[in-house]
């Protein structure tokens, strides 16, 4: 082709990933214990799987309707009204996604108009900026910080509220950090959110991954369900990564908008996804009860080691990640995972991946079996012996 | 059931001090709840799951399950029988079931003949065993949770957000 600019400008200008060499290293590199990963290590149970089978076998290889299978948008109001008392009508105000991503994208194209802000807490997931930016909207990022248990403060937001300000984009329990937001915390920004009658869209996919705590689902606060867009699959919970399915909650307006965009470019998430889906929120409590166990005992393992090994973290509320500061050591985050994979062969994320504010921390995630986390503890003790 | 108890019915190597940092209980109460639940019989043992096919050449070894009908004691019931049925090296594991049979053994020896001798000449002529019905066991799949199956590699790919 002839023509320069091919590319549109909005997706050139997007800032590329500044790890992405350190990513290919990981990839590259043979028996690497990675602790690096943004997704479960158990395979999804069995009798989801062998729904999925089962469709195969019976021929289940169509569309469905645009909104997602009735049958699935049922069980999840029954799901989300036995959980939080949150009543949706599976009609109007339920959409399945393809992962929680697509719905995050929806989300933000529904709302936005050219240059309206949305407000991302940081530190966060890689993509809401990103998103943000494609939809044609200004993330403005709010960063917050060890002191405050990474989690942003009512003050703060309202200190960043503007004409512009159109919504708040939150995650909780997060990644990268684990951190996740009591009841009184979340009524304190509900009423900022309220006050500057900002659309909230909250991206709670780690939610039934939360320890020691109940998880509060914020359309749940008072006042709050008609601004709020309710985010969340099936991906971390059932360890359905593959599956790409996640949904969206909101008020009818907004997931009728949402649905316009999704029946023009996605049509609908895949049928077997859906039909595996209602497996999992009919039988999968079991499976999960117990994968949640197992991450709980790796938390407080790896937070009692890091710690030990002076890599001081917050204990993390929920999800599988652990956000610790390697400032004492004197290298950049870059600088010490590159040695760590190098010298010692275990992977995991410069924290500057989830926020410019973020040199100084890595990403650990415990989504990895207990043997490999042991091994990994003694590797990372060796090589911090080096510094 | 004590956590302590779940983590070690797991995977028996994990050690006191572990256990401590997965439970916020400290290693002293750890390691001294274990020695009671030692002392109790509670943990009866501590081994290792082996996949033994793969370990043919040195432990050839059969196993079978046997369905026993007996005929149960004035006063003594099951119990006395079954015991004279699992004092037995060659009974590895003796279970009193319900339905059209009354005790359920797993036998181990080194080939079938083994086994059929154990049945002829031990176990069918006791006073109070009414019937057997013997099945070998051809391949094994799972124990005890464990799908014996050697596990395929790590199919994630090794980084992601």
């Amino acid at each position: 082709m002839k023509r320069k600019n091919v590319v549109a400008k909005k997706v050139s200008d997007l800032a590329p990933s500044g790890i992405r060499a350190f990513f290919d290293l990981v990839l590259e590199m043979k028996e690497v214990i990675s602790l690096g990963v943004g997704e479960p290590d158990f395979v999804t149970p069995w009798n989801i799987r062998e729904t999925g089978i089962f469709c195969l076998e019976q021929g289940y290889t169509s569309y469905t309707s645009n909104k997602g299978l009735y049958k699935l948008r049922l069980y999840l109001r029954r799901f989300l009204k036995q959980r939080y008392g949150l009543d949706y009508c599976p009609d109007e105000q339920i959409l399945i996604t393809v992962g929680v991503s697509e719905a995050l994208d929806l989300a933000v194209r529904a709302i936005l108009n050219p240059g309206e802000h949305i407000i991302v807490p940081e530190p966060c997931y890689v993509s809401y900026g990103p998103v943000v930016e494609l939809a044609g909207g200004v993330p403005v990022y709010l960063s917050s910080t060890e002191k405050t248990g990474f989690k942003i403060t009512a003050n703060q937001l309202e200190r960043a509220c503007t004409k512009k300000t159109k919504g708040i984009i939150l995650n909780y329990p997060s990644n990268p950090t684990g951190a996740s937001y009591t009841r009184k915390e979340l009524e304190a920004i509900n009423r900022v959110c309220r006050k500057y009658d900002l659309v909230v869209i909250t991206d709670e996919v780690y939610a039934d991954l939360a320890y020691d705590h109940e998880h509060t689902a914020f359309p749940a606060l008072k006042e709050a369900k008609s601004r709020t867009i309710y985010l969340n699959g099936f991906s971390k919970t059932y360890a359905m990564t593959g599956w790409r399915l996640g949904y969206a909650c909101g008020p009818s307006e907004l997931i009728a908008a949402m649905t316009k965009i999704h029946q023009y470019t996605m049509l609908c998430a895949p049928i077997m996804s859906q039909m595996a889906a209602c497996e999992a929120l009919q039988t999968g409590k079991r499976s999960v009860e117990e994968m949640k166990k197992e991450y709980h005992r790796r938390r407080d393992f790896m937070f009692e080691s890091l710690n030990d090994l002076g890599m001081s973290c917050i204990k993390p509320a929920g999800a599988f990640y652990i956000f610790p500061s390697v400032k004492k050591f004197g290298l950049s985050s870059l600088e010490f995972a590159n040695r760590l994979l190098r010298e010692e062969k275990v992977a995991l994320i410069p924290g500057v991946a989830f926020g410019k504010s973020y040199e100084g921390y890595v990403r650990i995630s415990y989504a990895t079996n207990y043997m490999q986390l042991k091994e990994a503890v003694v590797r990372i003790k060796r090589f911090l012996n080096t510094l | 059931m004590d956590e302590i108890l779940e983590i070690l019915e797991k995977d028996a190597r994990v050690s006191a001090e572990e256990i401590a940092k997965f439970t916020k209980i400290d290693t002293k109460t750890v390691k001294r709840k274990i020695k009671k639940y030692e002392k109790d019989g509670v943990i009866v043992g501590y081994k290792t799951v082996l996949n033994k096919e793969l370990v043919r050449e040195q432990h050839q070894e059969v196993r079978a399950l046997i369905e026993v009908t007996v005929m149960p004691q004035k006063n003594l019931g099951f119990d006395h029988i079954a015991e004279r049925i699992y004092q037995f090296p060659e009974v590895s594991s003796c279970s009193l079931v319900s339905g059209t049979y009354d005790l359920l053994l797993v036998v181990e020896g080194k080939d079938m003949h083994t086994i059929s001798n154990f049945i002829a000449e031990k176990l069918s002529p006791m006073e109070n065993v009414k019937g057997t019905v013997t099945h070998f066991l051809l391949k094994k799949y799972k124990e005890d949770g464990v799908i014996l199956r050697h596990r395929e590699d790590n199919k994630r790919i090794a980084i992601s957000y």
